[in-house]
């Protein structure tokens, strides 16, 4: 069971980032339904820098730097250009699926060198790796894991306890106010899309890296639309961002863990329960009306100063 | 960003729309070319490949057709739902049921005679890409759910059932061990037209259809207007939610026949990639068009070129494929980015702080 339940971090966390990363898009008023082509983009430059270079920190920093270039280009086309979200978005992921198999064609089947696995093996925290329990299932992973933790913590913080995260929280909220009151909301939108992009890029490295070391051009696989279901799920929150994409991570490796215990289920039928557990998240959600769980009343719209 | 002075448009003549519009997709192309070059590629030649693989043989025209068929046809159904704005994401999955249905009319049914079977066949992929279609609207009609994901994970679904399907209960005893489906009967393979199977003609009649629909009939009007605002729908006495889900059912049921085509006519049997990605790229060319009947004909055979191309591409010059969405993709974004152009005026004006000091001496 402790060793399920830490598969089930290990399964979460590229869930955790790309949630995260749609999250704080999300709150600064942009509906970036670009995950999938972000964490795709992430994986496939992440990969190709860990196997040309052998250098895991040059593998993460190229992974955010493509999560956030393509951001870059959708903040350009909506923000700036002001063309629809949604059709922009769902043109990234296309882009971005296009891109990973054209970058990645001539590196399937290659693994990751070994410099870069060894640097993101599981790793005891000293003390936190010791208690009993949670220690074995949280704190004996590796150090991307231990980024997730803190980038979820960091979120917080800003979101809610520092003055940027408000002005960007008003910039979400209603962006015309905000502009009146001084906030440079174009700013404030680039910023958010492309640190939100560079999440999900991270996202997508980390199942390029660590969870199927093994390039394959099809490895996020619906994940990064489960995490833009999964912001809806949190209620825009990055704590409960965690616990949900831990609950996904698990439900996808749910399948494998039946088969080892010798159930003699359809692994195919069970891959479909992450899918389906999305569809009635997504219902669920919508029949909540709890003032706190709705989301940034400027989400999908673009600002015009010019038509306020 | 004071020096650049943005002004709204409110006439724009159709010759100045046509030259943006040129102009994006030329700047497209090029930046396309760029991006080749990047990878190391010669645009130039990659792009001459394209067009001599679509367009070079008699048979390659022929491969580009076939391609057009299935694109036209689910751009059509994402196009009935869009103008609604809902995001119908899902056209994968529609095409997958279509096909799942057809299958299983034609592996139980296929001594009927040939015209019968494959008027049965087509009727219950309509259907079942309706069905497919119908869930997320009354959804989204009852209780206002988010759209886009659940189309989108209907996707997902459809194909591991149909994966399910392929590798359990209906994989072929005579196939050897492989994970396949039984192949059709004669009788549930489409006929041959002029060269290219009978799709083609199905294409041609729905882009009518579908323009007449939403352009001359109460529903299509209902559906723009809908699309536009809930609130004048609701003003003006509409249904909205039977509007939703009629709608749907049309643009499921267009991709469901489309998966009953290409099980008969292309894979001969159901196999759980059949969408292969037709219901993703529909979105773009649905897009393209403006959502106009007629005008996603056309933008589907010059997007069948570029997939036909591709896989020439991957071929001749051992390019991935996938460089056609690359391409796909670019286009798109400048198309997208073009529209700020047609509605807003851009001028460069002075520097604001030269003017005043002028105004000041």
């Amino acid at each position: 069971m402790e060793a399920f339940l830490a598969a089930c971090i290990v399964a979460g966390t590229p869930l955790v980032l790309a949630t995260v990363g749609e999250l704080i898009t999300e709150k600064s008023g942009s509906l970036n339904l670009g995950v999938e082509g972000m964490m795709l983009m992430g994986a496939v430059m992440g990969f190709s820098a860990a196997y040309n270079t052998g250098s895991p920190l040059l593998a993460v920093l190229c992974a955010a730097l493509a999560g956030g270039g393509g951001a870059l280009i959708f903040a350009l086309v909506t923000v700036t250009l002001r063309a629809n979200q949604t059709v922009t978005g769902l043109t990234l992921t296309i882009f971005g699926t296009g891109f990973a198999s054209f970058v990645g064609q001539p590196m399937i089947g290659f693994s990751v060198p070994k410099s870069v696995s060894v640097f993101f093996a599981k790793m005891s925290l000293p003390v936190l790796g010791d208690i009993p329990v949670l220690g074995p299932i949280f704190f004996r992973q590796d150090v991307f894991v231990y980024f997730a933790y803190a980038v979820v913590v960091l979120s917080c913080v800003y979101l809610y306890k520092t003055r940027l995260g408000l002005n960007m929280r008003a910039v979400g909220e209603n962006a015309a106010a905000a502009d009146a009151s001084g906030i440079p909301v174009t700013l404030y939108k680039y910023a958010h899309i492309v640190a939100g992009g560079a999440l999900c890029g991270l996202g997508g490295a980390y199942l390029a890296l660590i969870r199927v070391p093994i390039w394959q051009s099809d490895v996020v696989t619906g994940r990064g639309w489960i995490a833009v279901a999964l912001v809806i799920f949190a209620a825009w929150n990055p704590l409960k961002a965690l616990v949900g994409a831990i609950f996904f991570g698990g439900l996808s490796i749910l399948g494998l863990r039946l088969q080892a215990m010798g159930f003699s289920l359809s692994q195919y039928l069970v891959d479909m329960v992450p899918y389906v557990a999305t569809v009635v998240i997504v219902v669920i959600s919508s029949h909540r009306k709890k003032k706190e769980n709705q989301p940034p009343a400027d989400l999908g719209n673009n600002y015009f100063r010019e038509e306020r | 960003m004071n020096w650049l002075k943005i002004t709204k448009r409110d006439n724009l003549n159709k010759k100045q729309e046509t030259i943006i519009r040129t102009l994006a997709i030329v700047l497209s192309i090029v930046c396309s070319g760029l991006i080749l070059v990047i990878f190391g590629l010669d645009p130039i030649r990659i792009f001459q490949s394209i067009i001599e693989g679509s367009l070079g043989t008699e048979l390659r025209i022929q491969q580009t057709i076939i391609k057009a068929v299935p694109l036209t046809i689910t751009a059509l159904g994402i196009l009935v739902a869009f103008k609604m704005k809902f995001w119908n994401i899902g056209g994968e999955g529609q095409i997958v049921m279509g096909a799942l249905a057809a299958a299983f009319v034609a592996l139980n049914f296929g001594n009927l005679p040939k015209p019968i079977l494959l008027v049965l066949m087509a009727a219950a992929a309509m259907v079942a890409g309706g069905f497919w279609a119908f869930i997320p609207a009354i959804f989204k009609a009852k209780m206002g759910t988010n759209e886009t994901i659940f189309t989108l994970m209907m996707n997902y679904v459809a194909i591991k059932f149909v994966t399910y399907l392929q590798y359990g209960p209906w994989m072929d005893p005579n196939a050897n061990g492989f994970p396949k489906v039984a192949p059709f009967p004669e009788n549930a393979i489409l006929p041959t037209v002029l060269g290219i199977h009978a799709g083609w003609i199905l294409a041609i009649l729905c882009t009518v259809l579908i323009y007449f629909l939403m352009k001359s009939t109460k529903l299509g009007y209902e559906i723009t207007v809908v699309g536009e605002s809930y609130e004048t729908a609701r003003y003006a006495g509409m249904n909205i939610n039977k509007i939703i889900v009629v709608a749907m059912l049309i643009s499921g049921g267009l991709c469901g026949l489309v998966g009953m085509i290409q099980a008969s006519a292309i894979e001969k049997t159901l196999v759980a990639g059949i969408s292969s990605g037709y219901g993703f790229t529909a979105i773009i060319t649905a897009w393209l068009a403006r959502l106009n009947a007629v005008a996603t004909l056309f933008v589907c055979l010059a997007f069948a070129m570029l997939i036909q191309g591709g896989a020439y591409l991957q071929l001749a010059m051992n390019v991935p494929s996938a460089v056609a969405s690359v391409v796909e993709g670019t286009v798109l974004f400048f198309v997208l980015g073009s529209e700020f152009f047609l509605q807003y005026k851009v001028n460069i004006a002075g520097r604001p702080g030269k003017t005043t000091e002028k105004e000041v001496a």
